[in-house]
């Protein structure tokens, strides 16, 4: 059992009393074949009016499921075992499930992380307020529809006019969370439930919704109930904040005291883990001269076809004329927002997508002209470590053979046993046990199976490695193991990395030299110092604005 | 003599496949655990029990051979029987003149019987065989039936306790336990996979089988048809055909599916384009119509082929691989556009681009990444389509596209059985025996392919 | 958007020109004529001269693809290629191998088919996704579990079974219509409601099943949750957000058929003796002409694409994700 401290200052229990939302002592049951599965095993929490409460936690802690047990919305396979959840002075788990329709959208609200899927693809934004207005507020015909326009105007979103008769396909990320927000907003609630509301987003966007939110909620006097992973979220908004782990609130206190002294080890843990701009500036600047691999005007560009023949009549300039070089036992951080076109730079030096211009030398020789069997073994030096733990890794094969894979197709005349006793070696390297080799990687977890990626990606004794996003995917406690791997092997083997990343925080960490991109475009590259503390281009200045200001302080040492 | 017919070696050359791919499953952890779960559904094991117990007899019914004349050494008739026939002969040869009800010692039809004392009488027959033991079949035939039948109850039990000991004994040795807590755990209902449960339906099975084996020597369970032949005898060997026609098609369906869907899928542009434009003219073609225009070619050449197909079981035997051949052109294109799509999408997966930058080669990232990958969907499709196969020559035959008139199929039954719906009284029991066996295979195959659908689709596992 | 139409439209022909070099291979190379004529006139004892004689009245005595004997344009028109091949593209399609007129028994054997095939269409629509609907909606309860049993023991009965019994029980024991038969006009309503609730009731196993994983695949996802957040009634997000979303694979899935609906149902036809095409065709095959059977062929396949024309039409129509995409 963990300790759960609460700090809660004079009066506390009075206020308790009369909450705008109270839950205590919540347990919440998933229905795993015939086992129930616990999700969350009493929680008691409560939300004041006007105020901004976080429930902070890792995946899989249970705060989403918290969220969606206080409106009734579980999937079918979960079940509530006990507890209580009071609004005011109902009891919301008493209620028949005809009168939560008041409940839901009327007295709560809700926004969740992914705006494209949680909007209805075939109905018109205008109707999906709408739908809100008449339903819980009366509204119809004209003064509903000015009502909307006020909605979508008040969430900060350009145009309105325009964007009423529009499908969510056509809006952008961060105009599609607006909506959400001003579907939420439409029944006029008294708590609003922000569920990871800005990770799906880019950084910048990210900044600008939470902005809003907090200025939502400072003019309609509503309660926030923040749902996030991010701590600088946290430090942003917060007027008190929660901590969630394996289904239990380790810890509850003020944002002022939480941010001073956390009480509980592992929210010190989340705090140690987080990742700093200020780690470059601790750490001694390296140099490092003899080029590995130079990448001189590469371009990828994808034809639009137009017409009834399909004539090519523009391009997609996904890539557009990039170059850099990455030294032996190198770091170089590509940093951009989604769609900047890091990714295809990535896949295409690796020749996963072919490139329409531009040449690759690795190790002194062009490589992009080369075809056959040399081509095979000399792109196999470069290799390549992706986001998403799920889907690199079939799920058909153990792990033994997945890391062994690159083996068999390079050096053919190894004998089984060489092979596994290197499978071994190389899984011992990366952190994991000899005898993983005979599983199958979903019984590992995310941490774990970017690391049997690694060690795939090691086993062909690469020069360079790709990391496109690694940790991207991944908790943050996990995410700190996973760099200092990456660190420590890029310092035993001489490894060079082209690390491919939107988070800032992370390149100071790790990176020697920062290449920022933007729209296909290099538009900034120098050291990491000098790219995070004196950026010269507006782009990278307005990156660096919209990182959360925890992460600009001071290391702390705890 | 041994004489195998075509049908039966692709039969035997399926089932060897399927076996091999068995015992390769069991090393596989990753196909291991969805059989698991198969194992574990109830409504699964209970059709199982009866899909085998049909597969049993198409096994029977597919060793052909001819058999030996009486009496000659070393001489053989020039007829073409399967073991099911030699094992069923009192039933096969007990050829009445015409209908006559199920269990009935007399025929349908009245006619003019010559009495012993040489008046004639207008009235309904007695029947050569069936019933010819009883002397007063109005006063004997109950009592008779509920005899006869005990014994082959009895028969049939005893075969089923034998196989129920087998079963505790090869569990008490895989657990470890005692025979009698194996025994006591079964019959409970306390095993992991249901065995209780399969053992009531195989007694049901084999109880019901030795009620039906046993009168059957006495009377005709099932009525006989038009030019008097046992509707039993016919129901049974029509398994056989149904079957093979939801299994060999798999044969013609297979190989187009997965080469072309997955090379499509995996080399896109040009080879994906003609692939393409391949499936989709043959899909646009009416299945019904495109089968009737194959089987109306193929008539035309066994006519001009005559002397090829000198026997009439020859002939209909062709005309049963020519079908499975036809049917599985034209159902290829569906399977083929699944696996195309899930090529497409899985040949983006990083795993498959983590391959391609290990140097792997295209052939084995084929076979070792993306084929395992498909697997599920293959193993899903055939098992939806067995039953609708099996439903599809009924109408097949029906529309006299399908099998040869001859051969005895649940299309035929029915075919020449519906007419005499307009008698009266009906003769129903050729539709209702050819109804009760399609039906219970067709369930046993639904029942089996949801099951299996459930287990191994991803998006419906928890 | 034109411009897509004229795509499609424009991919339309290599399509019906495949169809048609494959049905001309089937029915003229791989049997020659000769065998054709043969198998009418009977195998044994049959003189060359009556096998000439068949395949110049019906026109099958010219070359396959190319006449040296002919002049000019006659090298490529007088073949059989030419005349009973390309002149499908323009619906013409010649005359049966008993000497009737195709395209006129086409056009008046359609009608009928029509008449039962859209009905049942629309019923069967209506029926079957109120039939998912009700099921999604008790999702998770009793009635939902034995619902799907029904529907798979309800599927697992062979089509000709439901015709035989409902013959069997509505028009035989209970004299409620008419067993089989057609009329013209009004009068043909009587006749025609037998096949219909047959043919609705026959397709509710499969028909049900399919409707609700449709269903049950857009209640999963997220935009539903949304739904049901904004204080919306189960009914409410079913009608309201899962029907609206799952209506799009649906119409798309029906206007494949809707062309279709014009050659009828074979099965139905010929059980309940409707002189549709459905009937028409089965009589061919068992009369083996194989003039009405090739023009069936290419009918069929020119209705079925374009049946895929409109449905990528419908696309355009009625998803905004594509329509404005």
């Amino acid at each position: 059992m963990s300790v759960v401290s609460e700090r809660l200052e004079p009066g506390a229990e009075q206020r308790a009393a009369n909450a705008l939302l109270s839950v205590s002592d919540l347990h919440v049951s998933f229905r795993q074949g015939t086992e129930l599965v616990p999700a969350v095993s009493g929680v008691s929490f409560h939300i004041d009016k006007g105020e901004t409460f976080a429930l902070v936690g890792e995946s899989g802690s249970g705060k989403s499921v918290t969220a969606l047990s206080v409106l009734r919305l579980l999937p079918h396979n979960a079940q509530i075992t006990k507890g209580r959840v009071m609004l005011g002075s109902t009891d919301l788990f008493r209620l028949p499930e005809y009168a939560m329709g008041a409940i839901r959208g009327l007295r709560i609200g809700i926004i969740f992380q992914d705006p494209m899927s949680s909007l209805n693809p075939v109905m018109t934004v205008g109707r999906q307020i709408g739908e809100v207005l008449r339903l819980q507020r009366g509204l119809q015909g004209q003064a509903a529809r000015k009502r909307a326009l006020e909605l979508l105007d008040h969430v900060g979103l350009p145009n309105p006019e325009r964007h009423l008769g529009e499908y969510p396909h056509q809006l952008s990320g961060g105009m599609r969370q607006r909506v959400m927000i001003a579907i939420a907003l439409a029944g006029e609630p008294d708590l609003l439930i922000a569920d990871e509301p800005t990770t799906a987003l880019d950084v910048t966007i990210q900044a600008q919704i939470l902005e809003l939110l907090e200025r939502l909620k400072r003019e309609n006097g509503m309660a926030l109930w923040l749902i996030t992973h991010d701590l600088g979220i946290v430090a942003e908004l917060a007027d008190r904040v929660a901590v969630m782990r394996a289904g239990r609130i380790v810890e509850q206190s003020g944002r002022e005291g939480f941010f001073e002294h956390p009480e509980h080890p592992y929210s010190r843990e989340l705090f140690t883990a987080m990742p700093r701009l200020d780690a470059c500036l601790v750490r001694p600047e390296t140099h490092h001269s003899d080029p590995l691999l130079v990448v001189d005007d590469f371009k990828v560009h994808y034809p639009i076809k137009r017409g009834i023949f399909q004539r090519t009549v523009d391009y997609v300039r996904a890539v557009d004329g990039v170059s850099f070089s990455v030294a032996k036992g190198e770091t170089l951080a590509l940093v951009g927002e989604s769609g900047c076109g890091k990714t295809t730079l990535g896949k295409g030096i690796l020749n996963l997508i072919e490139n329409s211009g531009g040449r690759v030398c690795f190790g002194g020789a062009d490589i992009t002209g080369l075809r056959g069997e040399e081509r095979r073994k000399r792109y196999a030096e470069m290799q390549i470590v992706f986001q998403d733990p799920y889907s690199s890794m079939n799920p058909r094969m153990i792990v033994g053979d997945i890391v062994e894979e690159g083996l068999r197709a390079l050096h053919p005349s190894m004998t089984e046993t060489e092979r596994r006793e290197r499978v071994e070696d190389l899984l011992q390297n990366v952190g994991l046990p000899k005898d993983a080799r005979l599983r199958y990687p979903h019984e590992f977890s995310g941490g774990q199976r970017q690391r049997i990626c690694i060690a795939r990606a090691l086993a062909v004794d690469p020069k360079l490695i790709v990391c496109d996003e690694p940790t991207s995917a991944l908790d943050v406690s996990v995410q700190a193991q996973i760099l200092k791997l990456l660190r420590e092997l890029r310092d035993r083997r001489r490894l060079s990395y082209l690390f491919i990343t939107h988070d800032l925080a992370v390149v100071a960490e790790l990176a020697d030299r920062v290449a920022v991109m933007h729209r296909g475009k290099i538009v900034e590259m120098g050291t990491t110092r000098q790219v995070l503390f004196e950026p010269a281009h507006p782009y990278t200045r307005r990156l660096l604005q919209a990182v959360p200001k925890l992460r600009l302080e001071k290391h702390r040492e705890f | 003599m041994l004489k195998l017919l075509w049908t039966d070696i692709l039969f035997f050359i399926l089932l060897a496949g399927f076996t091999v791919a068995i015992a390769r499953a069991r090393r596989l952890e990753h196909l291991r655990r969805p059989w698991r779960k198969v194992a574990r559904s109830r409504s699964a094991m209970v059709s199982l029990v009866i899909l085998l117990a049909y597969l049993f007899i198409a096994i029977l019914d597919s060793i052909h051979f001819h058999p030996r004349i009486e009496g000659e050494n070393g001489q053989y008739r020039g007829e073409v029987i399967s073991v099911l026939d030699s094992w069923m002969t009192p039933i096969r040869t007990r050829v009445e003149k015409t209908y006559s009800a199920p269990f009935s010692s007399y025929a349908y039809a009245k006619e003019m019987i010559r009495q012993p004392d040489g008046t004639q009488r207008w009235d309904y027959p007695r029947l050569r065989y069936g019933g010819a033991h009883l002397s007063d079949p109005e006063r004997e035939t109950m009592g008779d039936i509920l005899r006869i039948g005990t014994e082959g109850l009895a028969k049939g039990a005893s075969v089923w306790a034998a196989l129920a000991l087998l079963l505790a004994v090869w569990r008490s040795r895989l657990d470890r336990i005692g025979l009698t807590e194996s025994l006591t755990l079964i019959a409970r209902g306390r095993t992991e996979i249901p065995w209780r449960a399969a053992l009531l339906t195989l007694f049901l099975i084999l109880g019901i089988g030795g009620m039906l084996g046993e009168l059957g020597l006495y009377y005709h369970v099932l009525g006989t048809d038009k030019v008097g032949e046992d509707v039993f005898y016919q129901s049974v060997k029509s398994i056989r055909t149904g079957l093979l026609i939801g299994t060999l098609t798999t044969f013609a369906t297979l190989p187009l599916a997965l080469g072309f869907g997955i090379l499509a899928g995996y080399f896109r542009g040009w080879v994906d384009d003609v692939i393409q434009y391949l499936y989709t003219t043959l899909n646009s073609i009416p299945g019904v119509l495109l089968i009737a225009a194959a089987m109306l070619i193929m008539q035309v050449y066994m006519a001009r082929h005559e002397d090829d197909f000198a026997s009439l079981a020859l002939r209909a035997d062709f005309r049963l691989l020519f079908l499975c051949l036809i049917l599985g052109m034209t159902s290829w294109t569906g399977l083929c556009r699944l696996l195309r799509a899930e090529t497409l999408k899985l040949r983006e997966m990083e795993y498959v681009q983590a391959a391609r930058a290990l140097g792997v080669r295209q052939g084995v990232i084929l076979v070792r990444h993306i084929l395992p990958n498909v697997f599920h969907l293959v193993l899903i499709s055939v098992a939806l389509d067995f039953s609708s196969l099996v439903l599809a020559e009924a109408v097949l035959s029906y529309v006299n596209i399908g099998v040869d008139p001859t051969m005895e199929s649940w299309g035929n039954m029915i075919n020449s059985a519906r007419l005499e719906m307009a008698r009266d009284p009906v003769v129903w029991w050729s539709l209702a025996a050819a109804f009760l066996f399609m039906f219970t295979l067709v369930l046993a195959a639904n029942l089996f392919a949801d099951a299996v659908r459930d287990a191994f689709d991803p998006r419906r596992a928890e | 958007m034109i411009r897509y139409i004229v795509r499609r439209v424009l991919y339309a022909v290599p399509l019906l020109l495949g169809v048609n070099i494959l049905t001309f291979l089937l029915f003229f190379v791989v049997n020659t004529p000769d065998d054709m004529a043969r198998m009418h006139l009977g195998q044994k004892h049959v003189t060359q001269e009556a096998v000439e004689g068949w395949k110049h009245e019906r026109g099958y005595d010219l070359p396959l693809f190319w006449n040296d004997r002919a002049e000019g344009t006659g090298k490529v028109t007088q073949t059989i290629f030419y005349q009973k091949s390309v002149g499908l593209f323009m619906f013409r399609f010649g005359r049966s191998d008993s000497g009737r007129e195709i395209g006129a028994d086409i056009r008046q054997r359609m009608w009928p088919s029509l008449a039962i095939a859209v009905p049942s269409l629309i019923v069967g629509l209506l029926v079957h996704i109120s039939l998912a609907l009700l099921l999604v909606f008790f999702r998770l309860t009793y009635l939902e579990f034995w619902g799907i049993a029904l529907c798979v023991v309800l599927m697992s009965i062979s089509f000709l079974f439901y015709i035989i019994g409902g013959q069997y029980v509505l028009g035989k024991l209970l004299q409620l219509t008419p067993i089989s038969g057609y009329d013209s006009g009004i009068n043909a309503i009587r006749f025609l409601i037998l096949p219909l609730i047959i043919s609705v009731v026959a397709g509710i196993g499969s028909g049900v099943r399919w409707y609700r994983t449709l269903f049950l695949e857009e209640v999963e996802k997220d935009y539903v949750r949304t739904a049901r957040a904004k204080g919306l009634s189960e009914p409410q997000v079913l009608f309201g957000h899962v029907l609206k979303n799952a209506m799009i694979p649906i119409l798309t899935g029906v206007v494949v058929v809707l062309p279709l609906l014009f050659t009828g149902s074979l099965i139905t036809e010929s059980f309940f003796a409707i002189p549709g095409l459905g009937s028409y065709t089965i009589d061919a095959i068992n009369q083996q002409d194989f003039a009405i059977v090739r023009a069936m062929v290419f009918l069929g396949s020119a209705l079925y694409i374009l049946g895929l024309l409109l449905t990528d039409l419908s696309y355009t129509l009625v998803d905004p994700r594509v329509r404005l995409g």
